[in-house]
């Protein structure tokens, strides 16, 4: 009955300014989705009765093992991320930063509760209560941003339409809104034309939530233009909260099997998510922007979930689970660490990273991490999540998920290497700021001594967290299967 | 019979270099001289622990360290068997000799960046460490993924728009081989069968169709004939040889290469099993595919008169060597190529010392600006001497010990064709190599220099490994045991003790 907690907590500080709060409210949140894993693994399942009304009518929040272990990684890389971001925000958000910081705690509050929220009209409360505020911190980028937050508010709010329709075509078969109970009477009755529609709607519009392909055009735009105490924010959680409540659809609203036997929605989330790898990697390699490329690689790992999910198996559904902790640490420490080049030097442009990896060895050193775990190098990371998926398309004679999965990994090495290249084996670019007498001529034969580098880390509350997510990504691989056996296995069953 | 005892061992071995690397890098350029100790004491720290493993390894007890549970079901497993052992040995040996060439040859070429260079040089000698001592195929993946990413900036070293190209091209071949094995493991493990190698295959008694066995030997063959070399997954070998020579000499004679083929030991021996792959009739591919490449690429070094192209296609030819001795499917024949990942380690290592040597000091790189330099250099060119003959097969050469075997292997499973190509192949190496030999020693150098040795730190250890070559010759069991590994290695993939007398049936 503590579960809730983590709710309260936040709700509570919503409405205070400051990073103080802000950092405290979400720690405090961390803290308690901590402690209700633990709790959870203890005792199984948490059940809250928000007001104190009994399930069918009231609202519950349930939190099971899966719900908990994505609250820990939501809020603990949001914690890491607010206080690394705390310098950009002074700088971005200016005057409006008390109300910068209650839009962050609202779009946390928001997602968190979507994770823990046992009621399908709570979750879309939730959705939106996030999604409006990720809008916000995204104006707040001013001159582009604008138009960019105004593509995703159009197209996010269709998505949030959509799924409420679907959601009101389940009312309509079931006379509920409680997922469990909407579980219970879709057993019985499965085949009613309305639920159906009910959950195409709900596909399409959590597909759009998680930037399916093609439902993706939203993102590179909100993610390139948005301020950087914002894009570090948005990039590692908001599009897994999408994924994770598709995967809600699957284990705990629809009776199983349903979503892949009666409506083909697993196929379609299969279909989309191997078009998706596809076109975010290449996407990815042609773009010039950091945070663009960025952006089409968050499309093309969040298809490796889709693919997971849409494989329906349960090796499937761990790999679509670790991926959503995978790619939350990578993305999380790559964009965290792109924040900070950007901060010390306002390099934006891959081009210009040339150098930077001797400048800035500790942030860059958490980039390389970040993307040896993203191509899927073991032991960080992300090779399992892909190694999971590619075992999971065995199982099930996918053998063209098998392929994908491991194309992109080649895709994936393509574009990040071209950056760690450019940082570690381009010479540095010559500043006018900085003043550097070996600039001149510095790097045309082979003989050359090595220019004089001088380090130029970004403060040092930016570059721990960046460095912490980084490493992040190699603890994470190796103990991958301590989390896979306690957690997800029990978890999906 | 085989046992296997706990023992931490394997796990320091693999660990050594990788503490060396962080004190390399602690350490740093203002103290270089203790900086680049760390590499040559961890190199013969590391050589006397894979020694001390020797007494059991030979009685047949196997130390085996369990790390962790990487994935439900598959733990990260080191495991130093007589195959392992083999390669663990050269490896660490050849560092301690590495170690010391490279700090000369770098502070005489100016390099930059030779911290950066030291810590990628231990790193993958503990990643080849790692591939040597893996137990099962996930640790195989594991080590060999990490063998490739330390040694791009190896390759890249040099900064330069040339090694920068030589690297993607290095990235993306090994890369993909990576993805074949990630891809072949996952396959082996979803079939219900446990990946922990076992000498004669794990796969021997599973019953697994044959279209099955033909994909995963595909996948598998491909993922390690990558950084075997093995026509045509080649191509990123000689191009690069525009690293710095200690790489090439250290890793693209020793360790990346080596790690190739004995992956190709560890499938075939070790995952399909002679029996296995007897049936399926595979051999014959892998065998025909080896001996081509081992033809084309003795051909191919007669064209370069770059001399590092020239050892880079000789690599390439003596990699198929290998191959094919292990594709033979015959105790002989394997013997043979163990002996051979062992001397050709050995010899390659030290022509590409002699390269690197003559290259920093008189800035010479081509065969044809060679004449006269025995006159100015003589023991390195008596060293490369050495090894050259060594690698044509001349007796009691340690390359001609481990032709002899494969040639034998060859003939005991009745295929006296590849036997012919074997000393084919012979005559080919006396072509590409001896020509150097005639100019540094026959030939008058237009401008008469007179005697200068390069870096003692490069002559030292040039002269060591060119020696060795003849000394491992006529001992093949001193210093190590190599004979006894090998057999024993022959011994328990083809049952105990019990001599295969025709290959095919």
């Amino acid at each position: 009955m503590l579960a809730a907690l983590i709710v309260p907590v936040l709700a509570r500080f919503r409405h205070e300014l400051g990073y103080i709060i802000a950092l405290a409210g979400v720690g405090l949140s961390s803290v308690a989705s901590i402690w209700a894993l633990a709790y959870v693994l203890d005792n199984g399942t948490m059940r809250y009765n928000l007001g104190g009304w009994a399930p069918p009518i009231g609202i519950e929040y349930v939190v099971d093992l899966i719900a908990a272990f994505v609250a820990v990684i939501v809020t603990s890389v949001a914690s890491l991320v607010i206080i690394g971001t705390r310098r950009w925000a002074d700088r971005e958000a200016g005057d409006r930063l008390g109300s910068f910081y209650s839009l962050v705690m609202l779009l946390i509050t928001g997602l968190v509760g979507m994770i823990v929220t046992g009621d399908l009209f709570n979750l879309f409360v939730f959705l939106e209560i996030s999604s409006l505020a990720g809008y916000a911190l995204i104006f707040l980028g001013g001159g582009r941003a604008m138009l960019a937050g105004f593509r995703y508010l159009i197209l996010g709010s269709v998505g949030g339409s959509l799924y409420m329709l679907g959601v009101g075509f389940l009312y309509f078969s079931t006379g509920t809104l409680n997922m469990g109970e909407t579980k219970e009477i879709l057993t019985d009755e499965a085949t009613a034309r309305s639920v159906q529609a009910g959950a195409a709607f709900i596909f399409v519009g959590l597909g759009l939530k998680m930037a399916l392909v093609p439902m993706h055009l939203w993102l590179p735009d909100a993610y390139t233009f948005a301020p950087s105490s914002v894009n570090t924010l948005i990039a590692p959680i908001m599009t897994k909260v999408g994924a994770y409540a598709m995967i809600r659809m699957f284990l705990s609203v629809f009776p199983d099997g349903y979503l892949k036997d009666i409506v083909p929605i697993a196929d379609a989330l299969l279909v989309l998510g191997l078009t998706g790898i596809i076109v975010g990697s290449v996407a990815a390699m042609s773009q010039k922007d950091i945070r663009r490329m960025l952006a089409y690689s968050s499309i093309s790992q969040l298809a490796v979930i889709a693919v997971g999910l849409g494989l329906g198996t349960p090796l499937g559904l761990v790999a679509a689970l670790l991926h959503i902790m995978n790619h939350a640490v990578m993305k999380s420490a790559l964009f965290m660490a792109i924040a900070s080049v950007r901060f010390t030097s306002g390099i934006t442009q891959v081009a210009d990273f040339a150098g930077t990896g001797r400048r800035m060895p500790f942030t860059m050193g958490a980039f390389t991490l970040g993307a040896l775990a993203m191509v899927g190098i073991p032991p960080a990371s992300g090779f399992f999540s892909k190694w999971y998926a590619v075992q999971a398309g065995i199982e099930s004679n996918q053998w063209v998920v098998v392929f994908v999965v491991l194309a992109s990994s080649l895709l994936t090495a393509v574009y990040l290497f071209r950056i760690l290249e450019s940082a570690y084996l381009h010479p540095l670019k010559p500043e006018p700021s900085h003043g550097d007498q070996h600039a001149s001529g510095f790097g045309k034969t082979d003989l050359d001594m090595p220019a004089e580098v001088q380090i130029r880390e970004a403060p040092l509350d930016m570059t721990i967290p960046t460095v912490l997510l980084g490493l992040a990504t190699v603890v994470l691989g190796v103990f991958n299967a301590v989390i896979v056996i306690n957690i997800l296995e029990p978890g999906i069953v | 019979m085989t046992e296997t005892t706990s023992s931490i061992m394997p796990l320091i071995a693999v660990l050594l270099p990788v503490g060396a690397a962080l004190l390399v890098l602690l350490t740093g350029e203002r103290y270089r001289n203790v900086r680049d100790s760390w590499s040559t004491i961890a190199a013969v720290v590391m050589v006397a622990v894979i020694a001390s493993m020797l007494p059991d390894v030979l009685d047949g007890r196997v130390p085996q360290t369990t790390i962790i549970e990487m994935s439900p079901g598959i733990d990260i497993m080191l495991r130093a068997d007589a195959a392992g052992m083999i390669f663990g040995l050269l490896a660490s040996s050849l560092w301690v000799l590495a170690s010391v060439y490279a700090v000369g040859y770098m502070r005489v070429e100016h390099e930059q960046r030779q911290t950066r260079f030291f810590v990628a040089y231990a790193l993958s000698l503990g990643a080849a460490a790692g591939v040597a001592f893996s137990a099962n195929l996930l640790t195989f993946v594991l080590f060999y993924e990490l063998l490739t990413l330390v040694t791009f900036p190896l390759v890249t070293h040099r900064e330069t728009a040339s090694a920068i190209i030589a690297g993607r091209k290095y990235l993306a071949y090994t890369l993909f081989g990576g993805l074949m094995l990630i891809g072949g493991t996952a396959w082996v493990h979803m079939l219900g069968i446990d990946g922990t190698f076992v000498a004669g295959g794990l796969m021997a008694d599973q019953n697994i169709s044959k279209s099955t066995a033909w994909g995963l030997l595909t996948v598998l063959m491909v993922g390690v004939g990558v950084k075997s070399a093995v026509m045509p997954l080649h191509g990123w070998l000689p191009s690069a040889m525009v690293a710095p020579t200690p790489v090439s000499a250290l890793l693209h004679a020793v360790a990346v290469v080596k790690a190739g083929v004995f992956g190709v030991v560890r499938m075939l021996m070790f995952v399909f099993g002679a029996e296995l792959l007897r049936e399926m009739n595979a051999w014959q591919f892998i065998a025909v595919l080896a001996a081509v490449t081992l033809i084309t690429g003795s051909m191919l070094a007669l064209r370069h008169d770059n001399l590092k192209r020239r050892l880079a296609y000789s690599t390439i030819s003596h990699l198929s060597y290998i191959v094919l001795g292990v594709a033979l499917l015959g105790p002989i024949a394997l013997t043979g190529a163990l002996l051979h990942i062992i001397g050709h380690g050995v010899t390659k290592i030290t022509l590409f010392f002699v390269a690197g040597a003559i290259n920093s000091h008189t800035h010479k790189e081509n065969v044809s600006e060679l004449d006269g330099i025995g006159r100015q250099m003589p023991i390195t060119m008596g060293a490369f001497t050495l090894a050259a003959l060594s690698m044509v097969g001349i007796p009691p050469f340690v390359l001609f010990t481990s032709k002899f075997y494969l040639g034998w292997g060859a003939a005991q499973v009745d295929q006296q064709v590849f036997m012919l190509v074997y000393l084919f192949s012979g005559v080919l190496a006396a072509g590409y190599l001896f020509p150097v030999i005639y100019r540094a020693f026959g030939k008058q150098s237009p401008d008469h220099p007179s005697y200068s040795e390069a870096d003692l730190r490069m002559v030292g250890p040039l002269a060591i490994t060119g020696l060795l070559a003849l000394f491992l010759g006529i001992a093949p069991n001193l210093p190590f045991g190599f004979f006894d590994l090998a057999a024993e290695v022959a011994r328990t993939s083809f049952g105990d003790g019990i001599p295969m007398t025709k290959g095919t049936e």
